[in-house]
């Protein structure tokens, strides 16, 4: 019956059929909780999505559109009951030095669609940053960039952090890092994601964890 | 033909003919490593002609590679619109701040004269001077940035999504002008002296939009432009993916296909073989911290999946390699190539059995 629910969502995204979304999560209505729906129809599509991207399957086009379809959604179901969205560790996504935004949208769509809340500090310089994850008690920060020099900030980044002894997971991610599987360690970040469905999976692990 | 007597022309022309040359092309696509050479700034490096000339030449001096590419950078073209180039200490330029802010601005936009536009005759000029340099000798690589890819620049790479899927008439509006500009733009550097221009082409890839929609769109255009194009052209997914579309890309009148290392080179050049010659597919980002053994590994691996008979050309994957690859790196490759890149391959088949 879910793997049903899932397959019918995957494909109402698929074709960005906003209508067909809603319905599937009018349908079942009843038999879900809000979080229960994200949980269960939202992530897992979602993830089937970052898997097809990842093997060619599923293109990004279709991964941002199916985005703003279930930031929607998730923005009209959970805005009554955010309990899940307050009580987490403190967490950030920003874009370092780096003018290329889409990865990040993505990325904070599906952890908003996932029912985690985060600040966005849009595009951002280390200093910026390593203040801001101070004075605003950061626990969990992403990453974004596109551009390899960008990539390479990450370590200072963290040089800056270890410095004054603030202790933060860092998550990366971005082209730089899909291509070379070792640059996030190279970097000293804490993990990294090849994709915004393995965006949700590494902080609903690091939210356990925390 | 003995290596002495044949150009880096006839090398590539042997190739793109499906044939073995005396060894694999190889097409060292180095944009910024010049200013490195004369110890520029990135900036002032791409700010006259002359600069990009020399650092060319002595790039070609240096890593005995089979052409000259006059690529600047892709914000180029957007400064010819009206936009913002943003430079970086240690890395490609990046583009500013769209130049279309909402849809209707689309209605009111005009495509750059080339003969008005100073940033593209400094390239042009580039071109024409490289050209007395070579001669006949060595393919010159003019850029363009396809009239599909170019609104990420234009727009917004979110914007211009939805732009794609639900406004079409604006989009289709965008894409003419776009058209217009490309098929100048690539002609003008022909005229130059540019020997074949190589199509940036990326929001194509199955990486960005799944075929079905390719084929209403990039497919279409990347068509319309290419059969306006008055030389040969390269279409280059930027390391995007583009084996599911292989044989559409084929139609679209290109003569090479530039695939990423996130593809099987063996299997990409199975399904092009004689249709279209296949460039590729270093890893340019990985690149950076590469022994020369490692090196020489991966150049062996292409040249045993990609050269036998001929149709291949080596390369990085993106069309450029970043500032950060150090110089023993593109030595160790370009030395590769000359080791195990001649003809026969003999030591391919050996290795495989
Ligand atoms: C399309 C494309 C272009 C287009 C448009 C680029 C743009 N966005 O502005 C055009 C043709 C214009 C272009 C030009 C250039 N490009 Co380009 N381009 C690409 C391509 C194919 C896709 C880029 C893209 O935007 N993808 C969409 C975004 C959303 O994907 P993404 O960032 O990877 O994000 C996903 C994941 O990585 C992940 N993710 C992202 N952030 C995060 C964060 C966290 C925490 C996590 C967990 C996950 C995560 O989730 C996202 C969704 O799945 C890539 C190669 C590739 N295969 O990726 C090269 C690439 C980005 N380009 C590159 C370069 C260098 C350039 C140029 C500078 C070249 C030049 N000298 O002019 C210019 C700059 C243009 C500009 N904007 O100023 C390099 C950058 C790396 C480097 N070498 O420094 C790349 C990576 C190619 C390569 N392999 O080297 N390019």
């Amino acid at each position: 019956m879910i793997s049903q629910d899932v397959d019918q969502f995957e494909k109402a995204l698929l074709s960005f059929d906003r209508l067909a979304a809603e319905n599937i999560l009018n349908k079942s209505d009843g038999d879900r909780t809000p979080i229960q729906f994200i949980e269960e129809l939202i992530v897992p599509a979602l993830e089937r999505l970052g898997t097809g991207w990842e093997e060619g399957r599923v293109a990004l086009s279709q991964i941002y559109m199916s985005g703003r379809i279930c930031e929607k959604l998730v923005n009209d179901i959970l805005s009554p009951c955010v309990q899940k969205r307050t009580d987490q560790p403190r967490m950030a996504i920003g874009v370092l030095e780096d003018y290329h935004l889409l990865g990040k949208r993505i990325v904070y769509s599906a952890l908003r669609a996932s029912g985690f809340e985060l600040l966005d500090y849009g595009q951002i310089t280390v200093d910026e940053l390593v203040r801001r994850i101070k004075e605003e008690r950061i626990k969990v920060l992403l990453i974004s960039v596109l551009m390899l020099p960008s990539a390479l900030l990450v370590k200072k980044v963290r040089e800056k952090l270890k410095e004054t002894g603030t202790e933060v997971k860092i998550v990366v991610g971005g082209a730089p890092f899909r291509f070379d599987n070792n640059l996030w360690k190279e970097v000293e970040a804490d993990a990294m994601g090849n994709n915004a469905s393995e965006a949700v999976q590494i902080i609903t692990k690091i939210m356990e964890e925390l | 033909m003995t290596p002495s007597n044949i150009t880096s022309l006839q090398r590539v022309l042997t190739t793109l003919g499906h044939q073995e040359p005396d060894r694999i092309p190889f097409f060292l696509l180095v944009t910024m490593h010049g200013a490195k050479e004369l110890g520029m700034s990135i900036k002032e490096y791409f700010s006259k002609a002359e600069n990009v000339v020399e650092g060319q030449l002595r790039m070609r001096d240096k890593y005995r590679h089979d052409c000259i590419y006059a690529f600047f950078h892709a914000p180029i073209e957007m400064e010819a619109w009206g936009g913002e180039v943003i430079y970086s200490e240690n890395g490609p330029p990046n583009s500013g701040e769209p130049l279309i802010h909402k849809f209707g601005d689309i209605n009111n936009m005009t495509p750059p004269k080339v003969k008005d536009a100073p940033c593209l005759l400094k390239v042009l000029k580039t071109i024409e001077m490289l050209k007395n340099k070579v001669r006949e000798e060595v393919p010159i690589i003019g850029v363009v940035i396809s009239p599909f890819s170019l609104p990420i620049m234009q727009i917004g790479f979110d914007k211009y999504i939805e732009l794609i899927y639900e406004q079409p008439k604006l989009f289709e509006h965008l894409m003419k002008l776009n058209e217009l500009f490309c098929v100048e733009w690539a002609n003008a550097q022909l005229s130059a002296g540019a020997t074949a221009i190589c199509y940036f082409d990326p929001v194509s890839s199955t990486t960005i939009i799944p075929r079905n929609l390719y084929l209403t769109t990039g497919f279409k255009i990347a068509k319309r432009t290419i059969a306006q194009i008055k030389g040969p052209t390269a279409t280059h997914m930027a390391s995007g993916r583009c084996l599911p579309i292989i044989d559409d890309i084929a139609q679209t009148g290109t003569a090479i296909i530039c695939t990423s290392v996130i593809e099987d080179l063996a299997e990409v050049k199975s399904i092009c073989q004689k249709k279209i010659a296949v460039l590729g597919n270093l890893n340019g980002i990985e690149m950076r911290r590469w022994t020369s053994e490692q090196a020489e590994t991966f150049v062996k691996d292409a040249i045993a999946k990609g050269g036998p008979g001929g149709g291949y050309i080596l390369s990085d994957n993106h069309g450029e390699i970043p500032w950060q690859v150090p110089e023993e790196v593109l030595m160790a490759i370009s030395e590769a190539v000359h080791k195990w890149g001649q003809y026969p391959l003999d030591w391919t088949t050996i290795e495989n059995s």
